[in-house]
């Protein structure tokens, strides 16, 4: 009886951790939240906002989305559907080895060899990689699941028919895959919205909007303002902090339910496909 | 010619893979596309060799200027820039007075992520068993998303938490009443930062980080644990205690090991979070609650400083903390992963914030 008391202790003690979080994080902010914070930018010095830190943050999760979403995607269908035996499992090893990678790590890495190394500077094109780079296997791996979980009735049906490999992935496959595709980006988006170390030395940081420059162009991002700010000792500064803490956790949480409702969709999918 | 091919292990993860065994089969368009998707396939792989390269190519310089008072100096200083002379040490030249110890960042991730371990691994494990054998069907779907919100909760988040919330409600309630302890144990003897920064409080957020990969792992494997088997449990007689203890712990123990590991992993690379609350101190912490700083934290803090470095050591330096510190991780993930190697895939990709 007592384990289980214990147990019950243990169940609430996962459980409040989220919810002393979410809740703390939104009660600082919400003396903060205004209007202005959506339209002026960090660098404003009468009135501070977070517009350059959100546009950032969007433009470097629409980056990863590309670069990554790509990559990984191609990556996951060729481990589904191509890599065999041996060199399918090294493949799928070194994609989980890497995601156990610290991101503080990627992150000096991408400073030595993109920032200093092929000289671009502190800039857009390098937080994308290094953020690329650290989402990675989690695209890759949802993509080789969802391909792997189409039924055997829909393959042999294509095979039947006589469809070649490049037509049966891109008209058979894919459409029953996608949602499990696209819940592995959401996936991504999300880590790269929460991200502070890989970016600190790869996008430093803008007080102003982000510009299309792709090279020796700093950006803004939600995290720095959080992780910088709330050291700050002023009360506007500790707002900001606040404020950006809570825009990152809504933008986390809302990535987080859109992700889970478009895997619940698939299942459902999924249930009527299976002949 | 077509072969059909099962996974081994009879695990019910989907329908079995088409493969095909000759390549002529494949019509030109086929070949571009395998060639393309290859590549990508490639990148994770030739990712982890050009980060392992790139650091051990930058540390070099410093490891040789070191030497082995890397491991054993708790002394970390990136020298005085403004001092004409150099150090120089087996032929390296580095800043006045620049002496690269990591002993205190060791001894300050070791610290921290042992201590989130030893507290994350019971609480996972305990809660995971109420929620599977006590807790009605229909709130346990709303449970489980709890789960998945702390899996999500971003790095700098929980250090604004604990910087902000935690750690002064820690210092202001629970430490006078755990400093009692400091009669029996010297270590957690003294005084602390009313802010509530250190090493106690560091590890204890770290604790909240990694419990989600420890849980929802542990959650898949309870879920596997045969029916037949625990309900036979039941039958002989057994309370539901008697049941977990004989039947689901000795199923799971080696997945709870791994995941563990995993879960180790993660708190080692763990960086924002614990530099906003460890205090970021040179030098071992003198109690259990003093101020210190990790592998990671040191090398996100003193980045900045580091490039101001006209001789180049102190990035490598940093590099070589890098590379000690991507050896650790790689080896707890690498040796979690050999060891549970079927979990099933579609809960939470561990390792990241979510």
């Amino acid at each position: 009886m007592i384990f289980w008391i214990f147990c019950g202790l243990a169940l609430l003690l996962i459980i409040s951790p989220a919810v002393a979080v979410v809740i703390s994080v939104l009660v600082k902010a919400a003396p903060a939240m205004r209007w202005s914070l959506l339209t002026n930018t960090t660098g404003n010095a009468t009135d501070p906002g977070l517009q350059n830190a959100i546009l950032g943050t969007l433009v470097l999760c629409l980056g990863v989305v590309v670069v990554a979403g790509s990559i990984g995607v191609l990556g996951g269908i060729y481990l589904a559907e191509f890599a065999t035996g041996r060199l399918g499992s090294v493949l799928r090893s070194a994609s989980e080895i890497l995601a156990g990678v610290p991101s503080i790590v990627i992150g000096l890495v991408a400073y030595t060899a993109l920032v200093v190394g092929l000289g671009w500077g502190f800039s857009i094109l390098s937080a994308i990689f290094a953020l690329s780079l650290l989402v990675l296997p989690y695209v890759v791996k949802t993509t080789e699941v969802s391909f792997s979980q189409v039924p055997r009735s829909l393959r042999e049906a294509a095979i039947a028919l006589g469809l070649s490999r490049l037509t049966t992935i891109r008209k058979v496959l894919l459409p029953p895959a996608l949602p499990g595709i696209i819940s592995g980006l959401v996936i991504a988006v999300a880590i790269s919205t929460g991200e502070t170390a890989p970016l600190l030395y790869t996008a430093n940081f803008s007080q102003s909007d982000p510009s299309a420059a792709l090279f020796h162009n700093p950006i803004g991002y939600l995290t720095y303002v959080t992780y910088t700010y709330v050291t700050l000792p002023g009360a506007h500064d500790q707002a900001l902090a606040s404020a950006a803490a809570a825009f990152t956790i809504l933008l986390v949480l809302l990535l987080i339910f859109g992700g889970r409702a478009i895997t619940a969709r698939q299942s459902r999918i999924m249930a009527r496909l299976d002949v | 010619m077509i072969l059909v091919r099962r996974r081994a292990g009879g695990v019910p993860t989907g329908p079995a893979r088409v493969v095909r065994t000759r390549t002529h089969e494949l019509t030109g368009g086929d070949r571009v596309f395998r060639w393309v998707s290859g590549l990508a396939a490639f990148i994770p792989l030739a990712g982890i060799a050009f980060i392992t390269f790139m650091l051990v190519f930058w540390a070099i310089p410093a490891i040789i200027y070191s030497g082995p008072s890397f491991f054993t100096s708790t002394k970390f200083f990136i020298g005085n820039f403004y001092n004409p002379d150099f150090s120089v040490v087996n032929g390296i030249r580095a800043p006045f007075g620049a002496t690269y110890g990591s002993l205190t960042f060791i001894v300050g991730t070791l610290a921290t992520s042992v201590i989130a371990l030893v507290l994350a691994v019971p609480i996972s494990v305990g809660g995971v068993l109420m929620l599977s054998e006590w807790v009605p069907r229909p709130l346990e779907g709303p449970l489980s998303t709890f789960l998945e919100l702390l899996a999500g909760i971003p790095s700098v988040v929980f250090g604004f938490f604990g910087l902000e919330v935690f750690g002064p409600f820690l210092s202001q309630h629970v430490y006078p009443a755990l400093s009692h302890l400091g009669g029996v144990i010297p270590f957690f003897k003294g005084s602390w930062a009313y802010n509530g920064q250190g090493l106690l409080t560091a590890a204890l957020v770290l604790t909240a980080m990694i419990i989600p990969i420890i849980a929802s792992t542990t959650r898949q494997l309870v879920k596997r644990v045969p029916v037949l088997a625990t309900e036979g449990a039941l039958a002989l007689g057994m309370t539901r205690y008697e049941m977990v203890r004989v039947v689901t712990i000795p199923y799971v123990r080696t997945g709870i090991i791994a995941s563990a590991l995993l879960g180790w992993g993660r708190a080692l690379g763990e960086t924002i979070a614990v530099l906003l609350i460890i205090g970021m101190t040179s030098g071992t912490p003198v109690n259990i609650f003093g101020t210190t700083s990790t592998l990671a934290s040191e090398i996100a803090d003193s980045l900045d400083s580091a490039l101001g470095d006209a001789t180049g050591m102190a990035v490598r330096a940093l590099a070589e903390l890098g590379l000690l510190l991507l050896v650790l991780s790689l080896l707890t993930n690498i040796a979690g992963r050999l060891v549970v190697r079927r979990v099933s895939t579609e809960a939470l990709p561990v390792g990241r914030g979510i």
